[in-house]
Parts: C-alpha cells; sequence; structure tokens
C-alpha cells in the first residue's frame, strides 16, 4: 500500500505515471467535443446530468434564505414539472450545513460540504480535520476538501498524501472527495499525479476545482481525472468518481463532459455515484433545453426559479 | 440497454443537388465527351448510383490540352501574379462559403465520415487555395532565382482517398505559378472535382486555366502521357507511378510523384501512452486507412507492448462505424469494391501467414463496402501485411528492444513517405527522427496536414514535394 | 637495322596503372580486363580498368556501406574534407594539367585554367557543405501549436555520369554536389577521357575523405550505366554524360523511382556559381512535426 511507502517511494511512484502531451489531450478532448448528441439520447443526457448536478453555492453572501431556497431547488428543480428528477447533492460552506440539513432530510439529495480552509487551504491540518468533524457532525454527507496545492507544487507529496488520508478519517460515513484545483496546478502531468495520490490516498471523488480560480473544469483536465479513475480501477483500485466544477453553464457544456464519461471511462460513470457536475447555474438551463425537447417550444428564463 | 446511447444525428443531404449526369470541364464549359460509355459513381455506404459522368476519350484530352495551352499562352502566364493570386483567393472564399455542401458531396462520393471531410478535408481545402494565393505574387522570393518562370500545361492525376483536398493541392501550386491544368479526377470521386469546377465558373477564372476530364484508367494514362504536358503530378500507387515515369523517360517533361507508404508509428516505452494510443488510432483509421502516409505498421517497444495494446482494444471498441453522414461516425465506408477485395485478400493473407487478427464487435452495415478497424499483432518483417500498402483501416503490430532496432526496422521498407515517433524524451526523439528515412515525421502526433508543410516522400513513395515552400519547385522552371 | 640498346634511356621511367577506386581502395576490375585510353589526337597514354557489371556491384555496396558514416558527418565537417580536396588537387596541378590537356586537345596554359576551375569548384562546394540545411531547409509556419520544420537530406547512394566531354571539370562540377550534400557515388568516368578521373580518385583518397564515399569506375559506358540505372539499391542517377542512352536509363531507373538529373543540352560546367541546382536533385526534404505542450 501506499501509505506504507516512505516518501522517496511515493514519489517514485507518481513520476512514473506515462506522461501526458498537452496538444494531443487538448485535441482528443475537442475530438470528443463534436460529437452531435440529438433527440433521445439529448433528452437521456439532460435527466442524467441534473442527476448528477451538485448545486453550489459558495459565496460570502450566502445567507440561511438563499441556502433554503436552494436545496428547496435541488429536491424539485422544475416546480411546473414534477418529472424532472431531483439533482445529487447541494454543495455549501460549512456553516451552512445545519441550515440546508433539515430541508433535505429524507430527500435522497446528499449534502455536501466544502471543508479544510476552502478554497486556499492555507491553514493548519487541525483546523482543516475541525472543520471537517463540524460539516460531518451538523449532517454533511459528503466533504469537498482541498489538497495543499503548495506542498504539492513544492513537491511535498508525502505532506499532500497525509493530509488526505486524515480528513478521509474524519468523513466517517461521508463520502470524500479530493479537490486538486487544477487550474494551479496548470500541467497535465501534475493532474495525472495528483489524481492518482488522492486514490492512493482514498478519495471516493477526484473533482477538479474550487471554481475560485481560474481556469476551472475544462474537457481536457476532466479527461485525464477520468482516465485516472479508470486505469486506477483497471489496476486493482475501487472505482472512484470524478467531478468536474466551475464554468460549467450549459447544456451543451454538460453533455460534452458526459460524452467524455460514456468515451473515456466507459458506461459505468454513467451514474452520480461515480459522475458530479458542480454548478450553479447549468441546472436552470437543463431545465430549458428539458421543456424545449418536451414541447417542441424554446423556454424563456423567466419560467424558471432564480434562487 | 446502454446508458446513454448516441441517436443518430445524419447531416442533411438536402443541401448538394447532385446532377443525374455530368460532362468534362474544357475551356469554361461543361461539355460532352466524344465517348459513349459513361461510368456511374455510386455511394459506396449503400450501393446506391450517385451520377453518370463522361469518361474522356483521347480526343477530349487533346480538346482539353489545347484549351489549357491557349490559356496558358494568350491569358494566364502573363498576367501578372497579383492578379492571379486574386483569383486563388476568391477560390478559396467560394469554397468557405459552400463547405458544408462540399463536406457532403464528398462524404457521398468518397465514403469518408462527413466529421472528416467538414473538420479536416474542407477546411484544409480552403486553406490550401488561401496559402497559395499568397504566393503568386513572390515567387521571386521562394528561392528558385530571382524570375522563375511557369513551365506551361500540368497534367495531373488525383486519387479517390482525399478528392477534393487532392485537386487542391495539384490545382493551387500550379495555378499560383502561372501554369494551367488538365486534372483527372479519381474514377470513382469525381463529384467534387466537377463542383470545383463550378467554382471556377463562379470565380470568373479565364477559360481554359483548369480543364477537368473525368474517366479511368484510360483517361489518366492519356492525360500523362499527352505530349503537350510540360509537366506531370501524380499521387496514387507506386505500382503506377512506376509506369508514369517509365513513360515521361527521355521526355522534357517534369515529374512529381506522391504515392503509397507503409508508414512505421514508434512507440518507446516512455511515451505519454493515452496519447500516442490516441495517435496510433488517428494514424491508421483515420479516413478509413486509406491514406497513404498512415500509420500502418506500429512499433511498439516490447515493454510496454500488452499494456499499450490492451489500451488501443479499449479505445478502438469505442470507435463508430457507419453512416459517413452521421456526425458520429469514425469509420466510413470503404472507397470501392475492389478497394475492399484488395483489403480482405491481404487480411486474409495476414491470418494465413500467421499472424493473428482482432476486430471488435462493431455491427457492419448490410449494403455497401464496409470493413472493420482490424489490428494484426504476431506481425514479423516478413509478412505481407508488414510489406505491403493495404490502404486500409488494417494496422500491423510490430515489437522492437532497442531504438536501433526500431529504427532499422521503421526503415526496413522500400517505401518512405511518413512515420511517427512517441517519447517523452526530447534527445530520443531528435535522434529517432533525425534517422527515420521518411519525407514527414509525426513527433507525439500524427496525420496533421498544412498547407505550408512540405508533403512527400523518400525512395519509393515518389519524389517532388507539394506543399510549403518547397512544393512550389515542382511547378517552376 | 638500328640499334634498339642504343636508345635506352639512362633511368626507365615507372608508369603508372589506372585502376578503379573502389571502398577506399585501388583494384582491378574483376573481370580482369583493361582496354586503351588515347589522347584527343589518338596517341596512346594509358591502359584504364575495363570495369564490369560485377564491378558497378561491388561499387554500390562500397557506397552503400559508406553512406551512414558520409551522412552522419557534421556539415562543417563535410565541407572540411571537400576544402582537403581542393588543397590535394592543387598538390597534383601539373599531374591533372598533363592529363586534361592530352585528353581535350587543349594548351597547357587552358589545360591550366580547367585545373584551376575544377579546384576552385570544390572550395565553392566545401562552403556549401554547412549552408544547404539553411538554404533548402525552412521553419513552416504551420496552423496548430506545432514545431514545424523542413531540412534537406541526402537522397542515398547516387550514380552519376561524368560528362564525356569535359573529364575533369565536368567531372568534379556533377560529382561535388552530389557528395556535398551527404551522398556516396558510385561515379562512371568519361570512356574516352577516363585518366583525370583515376588521378582524381588519387587525391580523394588522400584528402580525409572516408573510403566508399566516392567510387571510380572505368569503361564503357554501355556496359556500366544499365546495371547502375537498374540497380535497386541506387537512389538517384545523374546522366549528364549519358549521351543516347539517357532515355534508356531513365526508364530504367523508374523501376525503383530513382531521382533522376536528366542531361542538359547546353550543360555548362564553366559556371563558377553553379547555386544549389545541382544539390537539390539529390536531397531529399524531411518534414519533422513536433507540438509544443507544457
Amino acid at each position: 500500500m501506499p501509505d506504507t511507502l516512505p516518501s522517496g517511494s511515493l514519489r517514485a511512484c507518481l513520476h512514473g505515471l506515462p506522461g501526458v502531451d498537452e496538444v494531443g489531450v487538448r485535441r482528443r478532448a475537442a475530438d470528443l467535443a463534436t460529437r452531435s448528441i440529438k433527440t433521445t439520447a439529448k433528452r437521456q443526457a439532460i435527466d442524467l446530468a441534473i442527476r448528477m448536478v451538485d448545486l453550489t453555492t459558495l459565496e460570502g453572501a450566502d445567507t440561511p434564505g438563499k441556502v433554503r431556497a436552494l436545496a428547496a431547488k435541488a429536491m424539485r428543480p422544475d416546480p411546473a414539472d414534477p418529472t424532472a428528477p431531483p439533482v445529487a447533492a447541494v454543495c455549501v460552506y460549512p456553516d451552512m450545513i445545519p441550515v440546508a440539513a433539515p430541508v433535505l432530510a429524507g430527500s435522497g439529495v446528499g449534502l455536501a460540504s466544502v471543508a479544510t480552509g476552502f478554497p486556499a487551504g492555507r491553514t493548519s491540518l487541525e483546523v482543516k480535520l475541525a472543520d471537517t468533524r463540524t460539516a460531518v457532525a451538523a449532517g454533511a454527507t459528503e466533504i469537498d476538501m482541498v489538497i495543499d496545492r503548495g506542498a504539492f507544487l513544492a513537491g511535498d507529496y508525502r505532506k499532500v498524501f497525509d493530509e488526505i488520508v486524515a480528513v478521509k478519517e474524519c468523513c466517517g460515513p461521508a463520502h470524500l472527495k479530493v479537490i486538486l484545483e487544477t487550474g494551479e496546478l496548470v500541467t497535465y502531468d501534475n493532474v495525472r499525479r495528483a489524481s492518482w495520490l488522492a486514490l492512493h490516498a482514498g478519495a471516493d471523488f477526484i473533482k477538479t476545482s474550487t471554481g475560485k480560480v481560474a481556469p476551472a473544469a475544462t474537457l481536457p483536465v476532466t479527461l485525464i481525472m477520468l482516465e485516472a479513475v479508470r486505469d486506477y480501477r483497471a489496476a486493482g483500485g475501487r472505482q472512484a468518481g470524478v467531478k468536474p466544477a466551475g464554468g460549467i453553464r450549459t447544456t451543451k457544456d454538460a453533455i460534452r463532459y458526459l460524452v467524455l464519461v460514456k468515451e473515456v471511462a466507459g458506461e459505468s460513470w454513467l451514474d452520480p455515484a461515480r459522475f458530479r457536475l458542480g454548478a450553479s447555474t447549468l441546472l436552470n438551463d437543463l431545465l430549458m433545453q428539458r421543456t424545449k425537447l418536451d414541447t417542441g417550444h424554446y423556454a424563456g428564463p423567466d419560467y424558471y426559479t432564480i434562487d | 440497454m446502454e446508458i446513454f446511447d448516441y441517436a443518430p444525428a445524419p447531416e442533411s443531404r438536402s443541401i448538394v443537388t447532385i446532377r443525374p449526369s455530368y460532362g468534362l470541364f474544357i475551356d469554361g464549359e461543361f461539355t460532352e465527351a466524344r465517348s459513349d460509355e459513361p461510368i456511374v459513381t455510386v455511394n459506396p455506404a449503400d450501393e446506391e448510383p450517385l451520377a453518370e459522368v463522361a469518361a474522356a476519350s483521347d480526343a477530349d484530352v487533346d480538346r482539353a490540352f489545347a484549351a489549357a495551352r491557349r490559356a496558358f499562352e494568350r491569358v494566364w502566364s502573363p498576367l501578372p501574379g497579383a492578379e492571379r493570386g486574386k483569383y486563388l483567393f476568391r477560390i478559396a472564399r467560394i469554397i468557405q462559403e459552400r463547405a458544408r455542401e462540399l463536406a457532403v458531396l464528398e462524404s457521398l462520393d468518397n465514403g469518408k465520415p462527413i466529421k472528416e471531410t467538414r473538420d479536416v478535408d474542407l477546411p484544409l481545402v480552403a486553406a490550401h487555395f488561401f496559402y497559395h494565393a499568397g504566393w503568386a505574387d513572390k515567387l521571386a522570393h521562394a528561392g528558385l532565382g530571382p524570375a522563375p518562370r511557369p513551365l506551361g500545361v500540368a497534367a495531373q492525376v488525383i486519387p479517390w482517398n482525399f478528392p477534393l483536398l487532392m485537386l487542391a493541392w495539384k490545382v493551387a501550386p500550379a495555378l499560383a505559378t502561372g501554369n494551367t491544368v488538365v486534372l483527372k479526377p479519381a474514377e470513382t470521386t469525381p463529384l467534387t472535382a466537377l463542383a470545383f469546377a463550378e467554382i471556377c465558373q463562379e470565380a470568373e477564372l479565364p477559360p481554359g486555366v483548369v480543364n477537368i476530364v473525368t474517366g479511368a484508367g484510360g483517361t489518366g494514362r492519356a492525360v500523362v502521357a499527352h505530349p503537350d504536358a510540360d509537366k506531370v503530378a501524380f499521387t496514387g500507387s507506386t505500382g503506377v507511378g512506376k509506369e508514369i515515369a517509365r513513360a515521361v523517360a527521355g521526355t522534357a517533361k517534369r515529374l512529381t510523384l506522391e504515392l503509397g507508404g507503409k508508414g512505421a508509428n514508434i512507440v518507446y516505452d516512455d511515451a505519454a501512452i493515452d496519447q500516442a494510443v490516441e495517435g496510433i488510432v488517428s494514424g491508421i483509421f483515420f479516413n478509413q486507412g486509406h491514406v497513404c502516409c498512415a500509420g500502418s505498421r506500429l512499433l511498439v517497444q516490447e515493454s510496454i507492448a500488452e499494456e499499450l495494446l490492451a489500451r488501443l482494444r479499449a479505445r478502438i471498441e469505442r470507435l463508430r462505424l457507419g453512416d459517413p453522414l452521421d456526425k458520429n461516425t469514425d469509420i466510413g465506408a470503404i472507397n470501392s469494391a475492389a478497394q475492399l477485395a484488395r483489403i480482405r485478400d491481404l487480411a486474409a493473407a495476414g491470418e494465413a501467414e500467421g499472424a493473428s487478427g482482432w476486430s471488435p464487435a462493431c455491427p457492419i452495415p448490410e449494403r455497401g463496402y464496409w470493413f472493420p478497424p482490424t489490428v494484426f499483432t504476431g506481425v514479423t518483417q516478413a509478412h505481407r501485411i508488414a510489406r505491403e500498402e493495404i490502404f486500409g483501416p488494417v494496422l500491423s503490430v510490430l515489437t522492437f528492444r532497442t531504438p536501433e532496432e526500431a529504427v532499422a526496422k521503421a526503415n526496413n521498407t522500400p517505401y518512405g513517405l511518413s512515420a511517427g515517433v512517441w517519447t517523452e524524451k526530447g534527445s530520443r526523439m531528435l535522434w529517432t527522427a533525425s534517422r527515420l528515412r521518411a519525407g514527414v515525421v509525426w513527433s507525439n502526433t500524427f496525420n496533421v496536414f498544412d498547407p505550408a508543410s512540405p508533403f512527400g516522400g523518400y525512395k519509393e513513395s515518389g519524389y517532388g514535394r507539394e506543399g510549403g515552400r518547397h512544393g512550389l519547385e515542382a511547378y517552376l522552371g | 637495322m638500328a640499334d634498339r640498346t642504343a636508345s635506352a634511356p639512362a633511368r626507365v621511367a615507372v608508369r603508372r596503372t589506372y585502376k578503379l577506386y573502389l571502398g577506399g581502395a585501388f583494384p582491378r576490375s574483376e573481370s580482369g580486363r583493361s582496354y586503351p585510353v588515347t589522347s584527343s589526337r589518338g596517341v596512346h597514354l594509358a591502359n584504364a580498368a575495363l570495369a564490369s557489371r560485377k564491378d558497378v556491384r561491388d561499387a554500390v555496396v562500397a557506397a552503400r556501406k559508406a553512406f551512414p558514416g558520409w551522412s552522419g558527418r557534421s556539415a562543417h565537417n563535410r565541407g572540411q574534407i571537400l576544402y582537403r580536396i581542393a588543397e590535394m588537387m592543387e598538390g597534383r596541378r601539373a599531374q591533372f594539367a598533363g592529363e586534361v590537356a592530352a585528353a581535350q586537345g587543349v594548351s597547357e596554359a587552358r589545360a591550366q585554367g580547367v585545373v584551376s576551375a575544377a579546384i576552385d569548384r570544390w572550395v565553392y562546394y566545401a562552403g556549401w557543405a554547412d549552408r544547404l540545411g539553411q538554404v533548402l531547409g525552412a521553419a513552416n509556419p504551420v496552423s496548430g501549436p506545432y514545431l514545424n520544420h523542413s531540412q534537406p537530406e541526402p537522397t542515398g547512394v547516387a550514380g552519376v555520369l561524368a560528362p564525356d566531354g569535359s573529364p575533369l571539370l565536368g567531372l568534379v562540377a556533377v560529382l561535388a554536389p552530389v557528395i556535398t550534400a551527404g551522398n556516396t557515388a558510385v561515379l562512371v568516368a568519361s570512356e574516352r577521357a577516363p585518366l583525370p578521373a583515376v588521378t582524381l580518385a588519387e587525391a580523394l583518397a588522400t584528402s580525409d575523405l572516408p573510403g566508399g564515399v566516392v567510387n571510380v569506375l572505368t569503361g564503357r559506358l554501355g556496359e556500366l550505366a544499365p546495371p547502375l540505372a537498374g540497380h535497386a539499391d541506387v537512389n538517384a542517377l545523374d546522366l549528364a554524360g549519358a549521351g543516347g542512352l539517357a532515355a534508356e536509363l531513365e526508364e530504367l531507373a523508374a523501376g525503383t523511382l530513382k531521382r533522376v538529373v536528366r542531361p542538359g543540352r547546353h550543360d555548362d560546367w564553366s559556371a563558377a556559381d553553379p547555386g544549389v541546382a545541382r544539390i537539390r536533385p539529390f536531397v531529399e526534404t524531411k518534414t519533422v512535426w513536433h507540438p509544443m505542450g507544457v
């Protein structure tokens, strides 16, 4: 097991991963983005995408009212159409977990809390662990932690690894999503190494971004992470999930991610337990497109709730 | 049932109007051929006839050369380069405006996926005319002397694998340098060339500058053997290329040949493996493998062969074979029954000689010409499938132990058109690229093209270059 | 009857034997044959080796063997060696001048001029060796994140038929450009006037030029040229001296798609600045694509 390896071996393990050619991976992602998803496939994709949304609000200005409205929306996204499925989870700051938990109780919609000094993660391990424990105790079913990008870029992989292991222990039954903040890792080689590092350390999901750093989720970054979970499983590991987050606003964007999931990782990842879309405004666009397909008429934004 | 199956997403063919029959394009007009037996071009995806096309006789070819000679002497060579260039810019613009129509027409006549005609062929066709338009008034700066002169009338014969793109590769440099053209498109894919004839009319290109004579092998022989050709340019098989070289021997005709290949795609153990898999796939399955520069021999370092092949098979299982007009189709139809027979013959030889073939479980349409993507392992240098150009979606996998062995095996062929190298180590890349006897070397990529990039082969893959500054030499004296 | 012994010189001159130059050695023809060479006025000058088809075969093997080493040298080094050839010719100036005067029937002064021009041609091409990549190469501005560059590379083994009428300057004018680019050569000397070619071979052998880079055959064009033109391990053919055989040889060359330089109607070997016109046909353009990414 990697967590028993000395630091040098962890480094050798990560640096022994195959390299990534940036131009090639971008080309592959661009090619997959040309897939034309129409009619029945589009309808399937929209409902699947809705079920994969982690409906997110992560603002300094978040209030209990805002969070309650979001939670309500998560359970019943389209007030006019009860066949619209609920989203996968609501994602909020730790202090909003007590607000959202009672609203969502028994609904089947997950409750995710960012933790570990989100978004920068520049705090002590003690604070990070306390942050996590507090959120779980308040009812979070999922924890979205950030890795220490500074340690990663400084080559201190052991520190990053140990933190993930420690946070995982604090999660208890809650699922752990590990945010790599790929916009700060910059290279695809780093994204691949960070993905494997998180998987080795026990991540249930690997997540691209906090949404606070540009670029956030991109197709090529998500492609690399999907390859990581695919290869990790093929190497005998568990089946972990992937969550792109940030910048996914339109149905077209969302469907492109689903195409990546299908063609890179495979059909068994086309499930909210294996793939999530961290987003806020995306949901309304999915609902509008859903209505368009069902009625044949283009929808207008005034017919969908702003929460 | 699979979750999230792609629904059919066909490109509409209503954008294209195909006439029931086409004449020859000579001296700016469509004219009847002086022969009786037209050829029928069919859609290889369903074997339905698309149109009847004239088969030019020797007399028709004579007329075309007479028109081209007149246009060369009276109009085109006296025209200032800047004005010639403007015609090419016009043509490029019209191609862009009609790109979707031409892409659909190409897919119908050739069988290649609309994804490729739309995203690769047509953008490159327009780019090729744009690129050469800019050269027309700057030829003195091409490094071929202070006042390079056009050769005269160029006889050009092009293949069926990239019909309109190969036309662009031939016509754009010829016109930019002040030559006029008699061009014969391939027997099975004449329609985009005839659409191009309409574009010449729309651009008001002076009559006779471009003449297009359709037909089969006999017409092609008449074109390249015509006594009034100053220049012969041919893209096609090495066998026909040799015939043409013999026919041209002892004449004053200039000759360039772009012929077959058996490109080696070398994957070292430190390669970016997922991108290498993509490169292998695009190297051999792009355009159904109907590509002279295809990476048809995979040379993989033995230490990673098993892992690479597992990934490659998984990737190939994702390829979507079927209706060329479906926007999600990755592999279209084989261009003709004859080509399909050749691919089948060589694939059967591979099995018979002891190699082991593998194809994904992909449904094959009932009508039309189809061949599934196929990977042969256990191939040795002595196998026919390692030596002969298959020109289809068939990959031969060989292994190597050391860089020296990789290079030796890669070069161990009479061909020398293309090669690929996959390694993350810069010095090994450059070492390998410098030793490969091939006109185009793709490092960590494959099958990318650009009008500014010279293309052409070593050894029996032909001579002369097309594209870039180097390509102008073929049309200037 | 005159007493023949009375005219015997004080010292008997040592005559040269004119041999072939193959793989850096000077063998006789494997056929054991020779043929008489006469001056332009019909005076017997010497016997030259009458090479055979098998000598052609051996010469191609030697040229192929030398190709990796020669083409792998740095352009700078090739240029230095070409300059060294000029130096070695300068040292044998008198010998060359004598052979040119005899072969072409020109005055001593005229022959000296021809030798000077031949020496200067080596100096000229010495300077081309390490400029070719810059003049014939290119960085190509492709659309996309790629470094794309084209470089000239030698074609391989070239068969060179030296022009008949200019046995030294014409020979240098066709041979020098071929090896400048890194090719190796199988040269068929002027049938009528092969002696300057053999003397040149002796200069080459002392000039740091690796054995096998240039192989010199003397003999009958009609016997040597067809097997050379048809040889599958020959990549290019300069038909400068092909005369009436040119069309037939070009047809033979088509069998393996050799690059062919046809004989010109008015080849002018005296042009001091022929440029790259005779180099270009013997190079291949290799274009390499490299992605640029992080």
